[in-house]
């Protein structure tokens, strides 16, 4: 028998002869499918892979010659670029801003919307539809929008720093997620909810110890999708905080390109180092991390 | 070091503040009449959330359309000259002409090649792999995924030694390097196809989820039918994920409208690259506040009809409930 375990269907059952040659004629028919498939991977990932060599060679290699030659020996690989970038004015400042601005922007806004989400699942009130009409409305309004008044609206209260960016990505992020939650917190069984009412368990309670704990699976997805969201943002930030101190990575990253003429080519290190957290993310969670991505969008 | 015990505080403090609102607001309303707990407690609990739309999301727009309608410094009326000079102004009119292109090219690649490579996928063995592949940019931020590909347009003088994957390709093939960021007639497209490899994992994704759906018994009928693999494709697959698509492509006409990131890190705009978000963030930072209000105002009025859309898809979803 055919011991190719890779053997089609069809070709199952039938003398070893016969299969071997329907086998090979069905893996030749099937040659175009395999090539324009790899073909599409390479051109999707090479990229990717061709900025994380470059970032390990010097300037003068980069200037040189291009990064595949390096992965032939001699091969030149060193840390200077990282050397550089980690040096460069702000940049370590800025990793850390991006932190600081990323955790608390989304813990506050997930919790908001986690409570407005509750209300409009579980209550009744007046006006709750149009109310909602207007939230899915929201989702796909441009921030560009709202971007001079919002300004204007800090300037005048004299919000400065973080917290102008936390309250803004709150603000644009809301909409969506409170959609998202609203929509997985309806679809509990009601029952669960009534038999907690009639145990005497007030909102507060059916909120904290029933609605939340069966709603952490979407607020989990949601999390890495809103952390990732914000880490990434560069547009929110720049308006915002411009040039102050407070700016995150993206930022920094940015006004380097856009400022160097030559020698930009050692931020590659800063992509690498940029892009570290969302691909790390990615690949340990990636099933959480594809639901968040796709929750909205599937639900239809 | 203030700021990071402000953002620790933050972290911890929202929370806590949110449940002490909880607790202590169900505390008083349910000391109050039966009839206004009725009334009063859905607001209460919605309040926080819709207040922080109202305040960053719906006042900013109306303010946006009021302040379009003024001069630069708010301090008279301007009648549509913020309108009329976006829609006269050759700069301006090309940003409109660039969005359009992103519009339909950036919508049209992203979903028919997340189309196509999830039909593809479906047939081999290798497809969780391959799927990580063509996701692995999504997500990747426009900011790092505008690096990558800085260097894979780079360009050197002809005749010396290309570093830039592409033009090491094309004169490897013996034709002349093309500077893809500056040449007028290549830089749009490749600003598109940045846009179009960091979003085409996410199209394929969510129609590979509902190509999974449709039942094999339906493919294997046309196949009994004697229906080819193309034409189960284009007349079985397609119209039973059409659903998708159209969820998909609208959310990628948004995406669209809403470019900014990759423009303005990879050409700032320059070399007639501008599209209507980084024409407005010019604006901005100019402080042509009118004008750049005006902006907004015209990327709004395209989004309209997808909002439309959008509340109709979820009313009828609504009814389904």
């Amino acid at each position: 028998m055919s011991v190719d375990v890779t053997a089609p269907r069809e070709a199952t059952g039938s003398t070893s002869a016969v299969a071997t040659v329907s086998n090979w004629g069905y893996r030749l028919q099937r040659l175009p499918l395999h090539i324009v498939i790899i073909f599409f991977c390479a051109i999707w990932i090479i990229p990717t892979i061709g900025l994380f060599v470059n970032s390990f060679r010097s300037l003068q290699d980069m200037n040189a010659a291009g990064w595949w030659t390096a992965l032939f020996p001699p091969h030149g690989f060193s840390l200077a670029s990282y050397q550089q970038v980690l040096n460069t004015e702000n940049v370590q400042a800025s990793i850390v801003n991006s932190i600081f601005i990323t955790v608390p922007a989304t813990v506050i806004q997930l919790t908001i919307a986690t409570m407005g989400a509750y209300a409009f699942a579980w209550m009744k009130f007046p006006g709750k539809d149009i109310f909602f009409i207007v939230i899915v409305g929201l989702m796909v309004v441009p921030i560009q929008m709202t971007l001079i008044p919002v300004l204007q609206i800090f300037k005048v209260t004299g919000i400065e720093g973080y917290l102008r960016v936390w309250l803004a990505h709150s603000g644009y992020g809301l909409p969506f997620e409170v959609f998202l939650l609203r929509n997985y917190l309806g679809g509990l069984p009601r029952e669960i909810f009534e038999s907690a009412e009639v145990d005497g368990a007030g909102h507060a309670v059916r909120f904290l110890r029933i609605a939340l704990p069966m709603t952490l699976p979407a607020i989990a997805s949601l999390t890495i999708f809103v952390f990732l969201g914000i880490w990434n943002d560069l547009l929110v930030s720049l308006t915002f905080l411009g040039s102050s101190p407070q700016r995150p990575f993206t930022v920094v990253i940015t006004s380097l390109v856009t400022s160097l003429g030559g020698g930009w080519q050692f931020l590659t290190a800063a992509a690498v180092l940029q892009m570290a957290l969302p691909l790390a993310v990615f690949i340990a969670l990636q099933r959480y991390f594809v639901r968040g991505v796709t929750a909205g969008s599937v639900k239809g | 070091m203030d700021q990071y015990i402000q953002a620790i505080i933050a972290v911890i403090a929202v929370p806590l503040v949110l449940l002490g609102y909880i607790y202590g607001g169900e505390w008083i309303i349910e000391r109050l009449p039966e009839r206004i707990q009725l009334w009063i407690r859905p607001y209460f609990w919605a309040l926080p959330a819709i207040g922080f739309a109202t305040v960053f999301m719906v006042y900013p727009m109306l303010k946006t359309v009021y302040l379009s309608f003024r001069n630069g410094a708010d301090t008279q009326w301007f009648g549509f000259n913020n309108y009329i000079y976006f829609f006269t102004f050759p700069d301006t009119l090309i940003s409109l002409r660039n969005s359009l292109l992103w519009l339909v090219f950036y919508t049209l690649f992203a979903v028919g090649l997340g189309l196509i490579i999830a039909i593809l996928l479906d047939r081999v063995r290798y497809e969780s792999i391959a799927k990580i592949a063509i996701f692995l940019p999504v997500p990747i931020s426009a900011v790092a995924a505008s690096i990558i590909w800085r260097f894979m347009f780079d360009y050197q003088a002809p005749g010396t030694t290309q570093t830039g994957t592409l033009n090491a390709i094309v004169t490897g093939l013996g034709g002349q390097p093309v500077a893809w960021l500056v040449n007028s007639t290549t830089n749009n497209a490749a600003l598109i196809f940045v846009g179009i490899w960091s979003i085409t994992g996410f199209c394929m994704v969510i129609l590979s989820a509902s190509l999974k759906a449709i039942s094999s018994e339906v493919l294997e009928a046309a196949r009994m039918d004697g229906a080819n693999e193309f034409q189960i494709i284009r007349l079985v697959v397609t119209p039973l994920l059409w659903p998708t698509i159209t969820v998909v492509g609208t959310t990628m006409l948004i995406n669209a409208l809403k470019t900014f990131d990759i423009v303005y890190v990879l050409t700032s705009g320059a070399y007639d690259t501008n599209v209507i978000a980084t024409q407005m963030f010019t604006q901005l930072s100019n402080s042509h506040y009118g004008r750049a209000a005006a902006v907004g105002v015209v990327l709004f009025i395209c989004v309209v009809p997808l909002l439309i859309v959008n509340i109709r898809r979820f009313q009828q979803q609504e009814e389904q409930r």
